[in-house]
């Protein structure tokens, strides 16, 4: 870990050290650490309050933060003006200058570069072919979808080649397709260019599908940071368990070195350090509860009931009682319910996977 | 880079570094502000020290008010500027809201047309009405069989004046009130089977009740402030806006001036306060979901409304038709032949037809640099990052002159500028000082109409400019100015029309070089030139009209020119 040739390539792009901004008493970020490495797609994730667009806001510097540093590629920004830092930013609204056409949107940043006029032509249409623009260089901003009104906005954003894309919500003021396509192109398109990337959203499948690494925050502080895999797999607490995705939440007792009681069934699993008689929370994710083909006999299984079925399209969403006053869910594939003919008040035994079961403090 | 010795130092609080935008912008702001403490703050302190100091110049305490409070001819305005104001308010709130009604609730034809009729009196200055009515029911007027022996000369006189005065600023704000009406409420109403009456005071009045209470404020600030009507008809009838001038203009007493000045800011400024609390309540009423009310056919009621924007129009016409009338007829009430005789204003006091183009010149000025101190100091307080502090002392100072009786600040200029000491001392009788005077004077309603026109527009256009690299002046150059047209021509006009009407400020500042042609109404009415006087009038009005189409057919021009990047 000492100063190899290689580590100082790697040394983080942009570097946040207890970032603090309050508004009067409030404390919209609270002592905010994190790294982000050159080339990122990183993703600020948390309900709306929880500080992300205020992280943003100080990392471009329209906000800046009360306390506390942020460096990009080694320069200390901290309490440099938007117009001295490195970004391109892309907002919710987009901001379009409605006055404009697309063509001169997106040649906007390249004026006054010393840059000759042809080369500014050329670099337009270079960035209206990356978006796939090509033939609406000539409309007014007004007179395109809003599908298209984002992407001028990011070759306006990407104009000036900024070391740092800033996404506040991009996709958010679009249609449900036109968001899932969009996903995808501006994920490609940032991989293409390899520009780090932050982008702020509310929408955990965004952040899901689009990000390398996610920042789950909360009240101005960070939850966990992490691929999403990892933040889905194994949230660091029960607030993370409960925003990303569907989670069951149960509470237990720590019985063994590896036990969980719950109800009157023991349950193996991790128990992640916790003291011995240690009130729990127990967590498992809907569609990692096992039914079918589940004995009595088999590690970590109890009887259940089937309460009721919701079909949910592609698949069900069982709701299960158990003899504890904890109620489950499950998500079945639509195949295995037909496979084992379950029905509403068929009694039946579940498995709850070991390696699936997360405990988490009582207290949180 | 290693910078572990300052590993302490990002718990320090940070200190933003102004770019070179931000020191722009500020320095901008500076000089505005600047702008508007010379020419407003300081001189309001002159005259608020002179209304304490004796003749010769040494604090006298209250004597000054304790003498004007024990003379009862002048305690007597106090009471007689309430009297006129109240009822003036009264009145023309009440045919103002008639008026708004017919226009937006009814199925009445010629909309458009009273509209631009119950406009008109914006035109002309507030003497003009007195002037007509001096014809009509004057000691020699037409119809003064109508007033079965009652005099016009007096508070009749000068009410019926104001309402002509007053009627389309009140017309306006209520307009205002009743177009954003939300259908659905109409809708629902009608659902629960509410007769037209029961509508009308369950969701008409109540949703134009802060639109009529802000009518009402602006009127009666318009009318205690105004001294046109009253010089003109009042006769007798001494209101505080005529005592400050007759102190003033007729007896030099500058120190007893002051004190009126002092008196008549009370009611205006609490006015103004008032209005201010009651229009932000207006704006929370707003709902982006509102539908727009769509009047529904009824013969009776459009029948009776047509009835009613005929005989306001026929009152607005008239006065302006029996004006016109007089300023042609060659010796009222013997010669009744019309010719250009009164015309000749060389003949007359009031300084001739030089007036009249000192008053285009002046216009014009008002309106190029008026318009782009406004326009230039709404976007540098609404647009500039940070300095909080300044800004909200900007807004004040941006926001003051409404509350600021025209007669005062003029009087308050001539303590401050013809101050011997004052570096801007050479200011005092030059062309200058008038469209200084009249830029402060009406800066509130065009700084608001800028303010509501930039806030309109993307909060983040500025910070894209900036993140590529921009400076904010070409973003103002490129965009804001161009989107915000409309707004920067409607407030150029604003200011036009003013400056060509007002009289109460100017009144004290203008020079035998620079007369203009509202005060040479006002100084040929005073010498009994009245047809010269209604014939200055009339060319007032005749180019207003003649600036207010010209900016109509602008701004439609630009509307089409720019259709391709609005329709939405």
């Amino acid at each position: 870990m000492t100063g190899q040739p290689d580590e100082s390539e790697r040394a983080p792009y942009l570097r946040i050290t207890n970032v603090t901004k309050t508004f009067g008493a409030f404390k919209a970020l609270d002592n905010i650490s994190l790294t982000i490495n050159e080339g990122e797609f990183v993703c600020f994730l948390g309900p709306s309050g929880c500080g992300k667009t205020t992280l943003l806001r100080a990392i471009a510097g329209l906000d800046i933060q009360t306390s506390g540093q942020i460096e990009q590629a080694g320069r200390d920004i901290s309490a440099l003006p938007p117009a001295e830092r490195d970004f391109g930013i892309v907002f919710q609204s987009y901001a379009l200058f409605p006055n404009l056409t697309v063509h001169k949107n997106i040649a906007y940043g390249l004026e006054n570069r010393r840059l000759k006029r042809a080369e500014v032509n050329r670099r337009v249409l270079e960035l209206l072919a990356l978006v796939g623009l090509s033939d609406q260089a000539r409309k007014y901003p007004a007179q395109l979808s809003g599908g298209q009104q984002q992407r001028v906005a990011l070759a306006r954003a990407l104009a000036t080649s900024p070391g740092l894309l800033l996404l506040d919500e991009p996709l958010s003021a679009l249609d449900a397709k036109v968001r899932a396509h969009l996903r995808q192109e501006v994920k490609s398109l940032q991989r293409q260019l390899g520009v780090t990337t932050i982008m702020v959203t509310h929408d955990q499948e965004e952040a899901l599908t689009m990000a390398d690494r996610i920042v789950v925050m909360k009240d101005g502080a960070i939850e966990q940071v992490g691929p999403p895999l990892q933040v889905y797999r194994e949230p660091a607490s029960v607030f993370v368990a409960d925003f990303i995705g569907a989670m069951n939440f149960a509470p237990g007792v720590i019985s063994g070195p590896s036990a969980v009681r719950f109800g009157e069934w023991n349950l193996n699993c991790d128990i992640n350090g916790f003291p011995h008689g240690a009130p729990v929370t127990i967590a498992i994710r809907p569609e990692d509860i096992v039914l079918g083909e589940v004995t009595g006999d088999m590690e970590n299984s109890l009887p259940a009931r089937i309460d009721g079925l919701e079909f949910l399209g592609s698949f069900v969403r069982a709701r299960l009682a158990t003899q504890t006053p904890a109620r489950l869910q499950a998500d079945l594939s639509i195949n295995l319910v037909r496979r084992l003919n379950i029905d509403q008040g068929a009694s039946l035994s579940i498995q709850l996977p070991k390696e699936r079961i997360r405990l988490y403090s009582q207290a949180a | 880079m290693v910078n572990s010795p300052v590993a302490a130092a990002p718990s320090l609080a940070v200190k933003p570094k102004l770019g070179r935008d931000d020191w722009l912008m500020r320095a901008g702001m500076g000089v505005i502000a600047l702008y508007l403490i010379c020419t407003l703050a300081l001189p309001l302190y002159f005259m608020l020290s002179k209304s304490f100091q004796s003749k010769a110049g040494e604090f006298a305490g209250f004597a000054n008010f304790l003498a004007y409070f024990s003379t009862p001819a002048l305690f007597q305005s106090i009471y007689n500027s309430f009297y006129i104001a109240l009822l003036t308010t009264a009145v023309t709130t009440t045919l103002a809201f008639v008026s708004a009604y017919a226009l937006t609730r009814s199925g009445m034809p010629f909309k458009g047309l009273f509209k631009i009729i119950l406009m008109v009196p914006i035109l002309v200055p507030s003497l003009l009405p007195g002037i007509a009515l001096v014809y009509l029911f004057g000691n020699q007027g037409l119809l003064k069989g109508l007033l079965f022996g009652h005099s016009i000369y007096g508070p009749l006189g000068i009410v019926i004046a104001e309402v002509f005065y007053t009627l389309p600023h009140a017309l306006l704000i209520i307009l205002t009130a009743l177009t954003i009406a939300d259908a659905r409420l109409y809708e629902a109403a009608v659902a629960l089977r509410a007769s037209r009456a029961r509508v009308f005071f369950t969701v008409t009045l109540p949703g134009a009740r802060y639109g009529l209470i802000s009518a009402a404020f602006v009127v009666f600030t318009l009318v205690i402030t105004d001294f046109g009507a009253p010089k003109v008809i009042g006769g007798q009838y001494n209101v505080l806006a005529l005592d400050i001038y007759k102190q003033v203009i007729g007896q030099q007493n500058f120190e007893m001036g002051a004190v009126v000045g002092v008196v008549l800011l009370i009611p205006a400024v609490a006015a103004f306060i008032v209005d201010r609390l009651v229009q932000r309540r207006q704006v929370a009423l707003l709902s982006a979901r509102a539908v727009p009310y769509q009047p529904r056919p009824s013969a009776r009621l459009d029948a009776a409304m047509l009835l009613w924007a005929v005989l306001i129009s026929v009152f607005i016409l008239g006065i302006l038709g029996s004006c016109q009338y007089a300023a042609l007829v060659k010796f009222w009430p013997y010669n009744l032949s019309l010719d250009l005789s009164h015309y000749r204003f060389d003949r007359v006091d009031g300084g001739g037809w030089d007036s009249y183009f000192n008053s285009i010149r002046m216009s014009l000025y008002t309106a190029v640099v008026g318009t782009i101190i406004v326009f230039t100091g709404a976007y540098l307080v609404e647009k500039g990052r940070g300095f909080r502090l300044g800004r909200a002392a900007f807004q004040f100072l941006a926001l003051a002159p409404m509350a600021i009786p025209g007669m005062v600040l003029g009087l308050a200029y001539i303590f401050f500028f013809n101050w011997p000491a004052n570096p801007l001392h050479g200011l005092y009788g030059t062309m200058a000082i008038l469209v200084i005077c009249t830029i402060t004077h009406f800066y509130t309603v065009s700084h608001l109409t800028a303010v509501t026109a930039l806030k309109q527009m993307d909060p983040e256009f500025e910070a894209v400019s900036a993140s590529l690299k921009q400076p904010f002046y070409k973003m103002l150059g490129r965009v804001t100015v161009p989107v915000c047209l409309p707004a920067i021509l409607d407030i150029s006009i604003y200011f036009f029309v003013n400056a060509m009407t007002t009289v109460s400020a100017v009144v004290f500042l203008y020079s035998p070089n620079t007369t203009l042609a509202s005060v040479a109404v006002l100084n040929m009415d005073d010498a009994g030139d009245i047809a010269p006087a209604a014939a200055m009038g009339m060319m007032i009005f005749y180019t207003n009209a003649g600036a207010r189409i010209l900016h109509g057919w602008v701004t439609q021009g630009l509307h089409r020119r720019f259709q391709a990047w609005r329709n939405r």
